[in-house]
């Protein structure tokens, strides 16, 4: 039996708007087991948005429960929320949000200096290990305007990587990206799955993209539309190779 | 999170805008700069001034008749006739802490040598005049006891008159001058003082033996006043009481009747003056001040841009587990950084202003070591002050919303 990450009970998320109560989440149930690549599929409007704030303990449940690595959410505090992203989990998002005019060392050790624990040297460390495990190993130095879009978000890869998460949660992790750049990322994701046994959260609007998780979730209208185990997962790097050379 | 690394974040913020630090730390710098150099100015001339005052003696003391009222009119100083050469002795032989004394009479009108002419002062006063009134000898001597006497037709001058004079360049020491019409030998002139503090020229001057002047100009047998030196300054009080009692009794004063004389010291006139630059440093420190709480608010202004423009950055941070006070220290810390090295800059700027001020403009300063670090202060608390509300607004972001901010 595999270590379970994420068990969610009943989630509820309701929103006041005005007058009127919108009822983004009604009710969704499911756990996420180590070494899983989950993608989340959705249209806009569907709830995944507010799903992924939910998973990654940016927001908090009206109702039902929320265990992250064993430990429950629901009624934690801002900082401890804070505190908890600090160490358990890596966000990769569409628009990279690195630190402008800043070398990708500094961007990728970005989380350890919200951590006490962690010294100046040993950041520094970890942080070049993350670079080299994403492929930049030769460019520490780069500043994040000298970056193209996917070595951008790349270096936003290393920062996930860079606490040793339990979990990364990638929001449209691609969405920015020409085809060939996102078979690069999707790629590296594979490649930290399956070499590295990192736990993955991929949500999308692509429904591409469900052939190269393990296992699909899709939400409609705040509810699980369907979850499916994908017994073939297919091979980025297959795909990436059989794409069209660029010059 | 610890203070280094908050230190580290917030340098690495300002490094990516330097240009914009800068032009943010300018209202600081000019406001304490402005803050420096006004009240070095203001320092400077209150300074001067009781230098200028030490210089006519700090330790002086003026005896006048007054006070003295005929059927409620109160005469003039000068008409009256109540201070007696035996005054100025029973003082001098009596009062308690006093290092010199003389008598003053004085006399103004024409001094005449050869073809040239100019109107001046004379002053009948005894030797230790000189000292009292902090007066030097250049060439020759001073007249002796033994000419006090004798009343003889001797005198030291200025160096005003000497100018006026003697304009062959002849010496003038053994020429004979005429004041009135009285030849007065010329055996000494003084050091040059330069103008006093209310701008009159010391060196229009002669000084002759006070029984001269009585006897063969005035023609009259009291004196206009006297002129004493205390011990020294802290003994400035002592002695006004003591020569207070020597009066009251020498003019048979009763217990309850008023005082026919005046004793005044210099601390008066120090204190008076003092006053009046004391007014213009807060003037001029209240419009200094008023261009920091300007700088202030520039940098409130832009923190407060800044942290709409990070909102983005700050919504990350945040997502990457920083705390709501980490982001309050960051931006905090941001503002004081701005504000003190503004403020850094300012002192430089504004020592280095004070002394283009003294060297090219001559005027006085002085900068007192407590108004730097009184600016200094300002700033850092300008810095928290001003940069607190922009911190707060940023700490209390929605992370959601901050990620989503476009």
């Amino acid at each position: 039996m595999r270590k379970e990450i994420i068990r969610i009970e009943d989630l509820k998320r309701d929103f006041v708007v005005g007058e009127e109560t919108v009822h983004a989440l009604r009710g969704v149930s499911f756990s996420i087991c180590e070494g899983e690549f989950v993608t989340i599929m959705g249209t806009s409007g569907s709830g995944k948005s507010t799903l992924l704030n939910l998973i990654g303990c940016l927001d908090t449940p009206t109702q039902g429960e929320y265990y992250l690595d064993g430990i429950s959410v629901k009624t934690m505090n801002k900082n401890q929320r804070a505190t908890l992203r600090n160490r358990k989990i890596g966000f990769i998002f569409q628009s990279y949000n690195l630190l402008p005019k800043t070398t990708a060392v500094d961007n990728v050790q970005l989380p350890l200096m919200y951590n006490s624990d962690v010294s100046a040297k040993e950041r520094r460390q970890r942080s070049i290990r993350a670079l080299q495990l994403v492929g930049l190993g030769d460019r520490l130095q780069h500043k994040s305007n000298q970056m193209s879009g996917g070595q951008q978000q790349r270096v936003a890869i290393a920062r996930a990587l860079v606490n040793e998460p339990v979990i990364i949660l990638a929001d449209e992790a691609t969405g920015n990206l020409d085809t060939r750049t996102s078979f690069e990322i999707l790629t590296l994701l594979q490649r930290l799955n399956t070499e590295e046994g990192r736990t993955i959260i991929f949500v999308t609007h692509n429904p591409e993209l469900a052939e190269y998780s393990s296992r699909n979730i899709v939400i409609r209208d705040g509810r699980i539309k369907s979850d499916t185990y994908n017994p073939s997962v297919r091979s980025a790097k297959e795909t990436l190779d059989k794409l069209p050379k660029q010059d | 999170m610890n203070l280094t690394n908050l230190l580290k974040i917030a340098l690495q913020a300002l490094n990516g805008n330097k240009f914009r630090g800068f032009l943010t730390m300018l209202g600081i710098i000019i406001g304490v700069a402005a803050v420096i150099t006004m009240l070095a100015i203001g320092q400077g001339s209150k300074k001067s001034i009781q230098e200028q005052i030490a210089t006519m003696g700090s330790n002086m003391i003026n005896i006048r008749p007054g006070g003295e009222q005929f059927g409620g009119v109160r005469r003039s100083a000068g008409e009256m006739q109540t201070l007696k050469l035996e005054d100025f002795e029973a003082i001098e032989k009596e009062a308690p802490y006093i290092s010199a004394a003389s008598p003053e009479v004085s006399s103004s009108g024409q001094v005449i040598f050869g073809a040239n002419n100019s109107p001046t002062s004379i002053y009948g006063v005894s030797p230790s005049y000189l000292d009292i009134r902090k007066y030097k000898v250049a060439q020759g001597e001073v007249f002796s006891d033994e000419d006090v006497r004798s009343s003889a037709k001797v005198c030291v001058i200025g160096q005003t008159v000497v100018d006026n004079l003697f304009t062959n360049n002849e010496d003038p020491v053994g020429q004979t001058i005429r004041f009135n019409k009285i030849p007065f030998k010329v055996i000494g002139v003084l050091e040059s003082k330069g103008d006093n503090t209310m701008g009159m020229d010391q060196d229009d001057i002669i000084l002759a033996p006070y029984s001269t002047i009585q006897k063969r100009i005035l023609a009259i047998t009291y004196i206009h006043s006297m002129a004493v030196s205390a011990s020294s300054e802290d003994a400035t009080e002592d002695a006004i009481a003591g020569i207070q009692t020597i009066l009251r009794r020498q003019h048979k004063i009763g217990p309850n009747a008023e005082d026919d004389f005046n004793v005044r010291s210099q601390k008066e006139l120090i204190s008076m003056m003092s006053s009046t630059t004391d007014m213009m440093t807060v003037l001029l420190a209240c419009i200094a001040g008023i261009s920091l709480f300007v700088g202030g608010i520039g940098i409130m202004n832009i923190m407060y841009v800044s942290v709409t423009e990070r909102t983005r950055e700050i919504g990350l941070r945040m997502s990457i587990g920083a705390k709501g006070f980490d982001i309050l220290m960051q931006f905090l810390i941001e503002a004081i950084l701005l504000s003190v090295t503004g403020g850094i800059i300012g002192v430089i700027l504004g020592i280095g202003s004070a002394f283009i001020v003294k060297n090219i403009l001559a005027w006085p300063i002085d900068i007192e070591f407590y108004t730097v670090i009184l600016s200094f202060l300002v700033c850092t608390i300008t810095g928290i002050f001003f940069g607190w509300y922009p911190a707060k607004k940023a700490a209390d972001l929605d992370p959601i919303e901050a990620l989503r901010y476009e």
